[in-house]
């Protein structure tokens, strides 16, 4: 049994990190209908963000969010504008072309990468990296604790963002009718643009949250990446709400995975549960709830 | 009509010919990797470039084909030539099963679910190990040392899958499933059972790709998880092969497959030794600046965009003049 | 014999109720028309009819036999054929591969499908733009092909949503003579419309709905004159018509 809760413990602390790559996947695939296929290798950027801050500067990987943060904001900006949107004018055959371009972004980031710090494995140890905290039999990881709360204030201050302020209820109108909220008024190449800034943006606080306990290397990115998307058909498509509790979920499942079925197959436990999600749940666990 | 067959009779005869005129083994093998990519790229394009949905996980196909016909060696005993007849078959019987799952979806959620699929086959490669070995992959000796059955054999299979292609793409099929690329509810109420000829147009492709693995096995000896279900080099590669040559053109593949695997084998070898050696590791950034490049600028590839890209030498030989 | 019959047809999307309760019958060889205010329920009922939607509740006949539950191309197997308000042309094909991939759904060969292609093309006048891109044809032009492409289905009953919205009135009388020569050839026809003179000359019964509810039936004349029919669609504008 304190395996058992041990085992849920530690799913559901990654989970809350899964929960913000899941929901800055969720907000794009919102706002522009497209599945950001480097989405996993941004946080791999921040994630040498990090580590370059505290290899050198000996910053604390929790006082590079501020760093980190904005600066893929202005990266996942420039993707937007300069990459993605230019897209929309072209005419092709495939309507996947701008997937397809993430998929060309996600292997130069990541070639990048390899080519200025090689394919050796790069670690951040801080003196908490190890700490633990027990509560009876059960342990409790400081890192993993700090990263689920700051996950936890990033997403509550996200869904203020969303519901409160003018910009964030203009994301939400893009998502639901681009083209009503084009006649409203609304700039839609802006939103765009925002949007995969906000979305980087969260993902490269994940980088920074799971740094201190992950080994970084350049490849990292593409296994997040299908993470963030089983997270999102998890959710049910484009739902924010959804994708907290998705990546809560996958947490739990892999932790569970890892924990009973072997270290190899933790990987495969998200992508058994997105194949049983696509056949006996379609539309995800947001269909369950009926809104 | 009639120009075009006689530039593609001529082709196939200089090519019949290569092999005879030029002995140097490296070019090819260099041939043979390049009708493997035609087959792939053809098969990918049938189901992406012409039925509009597109895979990012062909890699299923490629990788179950090659691991039938090494299979069959391992734990059967018989011929790895045995895979060719049933690598196809046994791909197609995956497609099915692909296909049941992933066509729930529809555009970009679908691509995406056949790349989770492709990590998915490679997962149970790497893990079921008293099947496939694991991560050690299986090897077995080649038939034979010269390379010219292996290039005569896979030169007719790739010719063979392009041909197959373009006659189905004048049929009954073709028009459906390029119907179902354009607009999946107007063909929906033309008639069409969209979710049949989606899977048609799957297993068709699947079969070929299927082919080709088993192909690869018995010509390269060696197979392993990360080669053959590899999502970059495989999956990827598929759809490189496909945009830069030309999407939903029938010779577009075998034109992306000479230039993608060109490419590959230019920085690989440095530029055949005479860059430095860190050359060789930028060969995939160039693919990802290829995708991009591609994207923005030849959106249907050599073949689709021909009259912008001859436009454009020609004026620039205009200018000479 | 029921040629085409909806009966008590119900769809509600969550709690919101889009069609409620509605019956009519189709007679065959009859150009039955359905008209309504904006988002009155008249092409939620198309999709239910070609099965895009399911019904909550309610059947839906086509020659004495339900075509409930059954999917959209069975429908058009069936006889049943269809057009969109919002064209949906395959854009990147010619005139001539749109129609003729719609006419494989009774033939096979290629020869045969671009013969009725070209039959049905010569019929709705559009022979002339045979070779074009769908896309690069005018909205007058899409919408001729959206009923060429139906009428290669070689429909029994044709379904046409909108056909004369956003055309000149030179093409909407080219549209009326079109829909005349159709049901002449021997396809009954149910048709969805705004444009008051269209809907009004050629319907031989009209079906009315507002908010999903019926709220009359009958020959143009009675419609027209029905006063529920007045207050809740035509309105003044139409009164005031009448009187010039």
């Amino acid at each position: 049994m304190a395996v058992f809760i041990q085992t849920m413990v530690a799913g559901v602390l990654i989970g809350g990190v899964y929960s913000l790559i899941g929901i800055g996947m969720t907000l794009i695939m919102g706002v522009m209908g497209i599945i950001n296929l480097a989405h996993g290798q941004l946080m791999m950027v921040s994630m040498y963000i990090t580590y370059v801050l505290y290899h050198y500067l000996h910053l604390d990987p929790y006082v590079s969010l501020f760093i980190a943060m904005p600066a893929l904001f202005f990266l996942g900006c420039l993707l937007q504008k300069y990459f993605l949107n230019p897209l929309i004018k072209v005419d092709s055959v495939l309507p996947e072309n701008q997937v397809l371009m993430t998929v060309g972004i996600g292997i130069v980031l990541t070639e990048i990468a390899r080519f200025i710090f090689t394919s050796d494995y790069k670690a951040v140890k801080t003196p908490y990296s190890s700490a633990a905290f027990f509560i009876g039999s059960i342990s409790f990881s400081v890192p993993m604790c700090i990263a689920f709360l700051i996950a936890l204030l990033f997403t509550a201050i996200l869904f203020w963002f969303l519901l409160k302020t003018d910009l964030g209820r203009a994301i939400r109108a893009t998502a639901q009718d681009k083209e009503a909220a084009t006649l409203m008024g609304i700039d839609s190449e802006k939103i765009t643009i925002i949007t995969f800034g906000i979305g980087s943006a969260l993902v490269a606080s994940a980088g920074c949250l799971l740094m201190p306990i992950f080994y970084l290397f350049p490849d990292i990115g593409g296994p997040f990446t299908l993470k963030a998307f089983v997270i999102t058909i998890l959710g049910g498509l484009g739902s924010t709400v959804g994708a907290i509790v998705g990546g809560v979920v996958l947490g739990i499942a892999e932790s569970l995975g890892a924990t009973y079925i072997g270290m190899g197959y933790k990987e495969m436990v998200g992508f058994v549960i997105f194949v049983l999600v696509l056949v006996f749940l379609p539309g995800g666990l947001k269909r369950l709830t009926k809104i | 009509m009639k120009k075009g067959n006689l530039t593609v009779g001529i082709f196939a005869l200089l090519l019949l010919l290569f092999p005879l005129v030029v002995r140097s083994s490296y070019y090819q093998h260099l041939l043979i990797i390049i009708f493997i990519w035609v087959i792939i790229g053809s098969s990918w394009n049938l189901l992406a470039g012409y039925a509009g949905q597109v895979s990012f996980g062909h890699a299923i196909f490629f990788g179950v084909g090659a691991y039938t016909a090494g299979i069959l060696v391992t734990k059967l005993g018989v011929s790895a030539w045995w895979g060719m007849l049933l690598g196809g078959f046994i791909a197609m019987a995956v497609a099915l099963f692909v296909g049941w799952v992933c066509f729930r979806l529809r555009g970009p959620y679908f691509a995406l679910a056949t790349l989770a699929g492709g990590e998915i086959f490679r997962l149970i490669a790497i893990n079921w190990e008293s099947l496939t070995e694991g991560m050690v992959g299986i090897l077995i000796i080649p038939t034979f040392k010269s390379k010219l059955p292996y290039y005569y054999l896979s030169f007719g299979l790739a010719a063979a899958c392009i041909l197959a292609i373009h006659l189905i793409m004048r049929s009954k099929w073709g028009y459906y499933f390029v119907s179902i690329r354009e607009d999946q509810d107007a063909a929906e109420s033309m008639g069409i059972n969209t979710n049949r000829y989606k899977n048609i147009a799957l297993l068709v492709s699947a079969f070929f790709t299927g082919l080709a693995g088993a192909f690869y096995m018995n010509y390269m000896g060696f197979i392993d998880p990360d080669v053959v279900f590899s999502l970059h080099y495989i999956s990827i590669m598929a759809i490189l092969v496909g945009i830069v040559g030309g999407v939903a053109t029938i010779m577009g593949p075998a034109v992306g497959a000479v230039v993608m695997v060109g490419l590959q084998e230019t920085f690989r070898s440095s530029f055949f030794g005479l860059a430095p050696q860190w050359v060789s590791e930028g060969h995939a950034i160039v693919f990802g600046l290829l995708v991009i490049f591609v994207i923005m600028f030849m959106a249907n590839g050599i073949v689709g965009d021909w009259n912008k890209i001859s436009r454009l030498f020609w004026r620039r030989k205009a200018v000479r003049t | 014999m029921t040629f085409f019959a909806v009966k008590n047809l119900t769809k509600s999307f969550g709690g919101l109720l889009a069609v409620n309760n509605v019956s009519f019958q189709v007679n065959e060889g009859e150009i039955f028309g359905l008209i309504g205010p904006n988002g009155s329920g008249k092409t939620t009922t198309f999709n239910c009819i070609n099965q895009f939607f399911p019904l909550t509740s309610g059947d839906i006949i086509f020659q004495d036999q339900s075509i409930k539950g059954m999917k959209t191309h069975q429908i058009c197997q069936l006889g049943i054929g269809r057009t969109f308000q919002v064209v949906k042309p395959l854009g990147r094909l010619s005139v001539l591969d749109n129609v003729t991939a719609s006419a494989f759904c009774r033939v096979n060969s290629i020869k045969e499908a671009r013969d009725v292609a070209e039959e049905v093309l010569e019929f709705t006048n559009l022979y002339g733009e045979k070779d074009k891109l769908a896309k690069s044809l005018p909205i007058g032009g899409r919408k001729r092909l959206e009923i060429a492409r139906a009428l290669a289905t070689r429909p029994k009953l044709l379904l046409l949503d909108e056909t004369a919205a956003g055309l000149t009135p030179t093409e909407v009388d080219e549209a009326i003579e079109l829909i005349k020569k159709i049901r002449d050839s021997g396809v009954s026809i149910l048709i969805i419309e705004h444009i008051m003179k269209l809907i009004m000359t050629i319907s031989d019964r009209i079906h009315a709905i507002n908010f999903g509810q019926t709220i009359a039936e009958g020959t143009p004349a009675e419609v027209a004159n029905n006063p529920a029919v007045i207050e809740a669609y035509l309105g003044e504008e139409y009164v005031k018509g009448q009187g010039h």
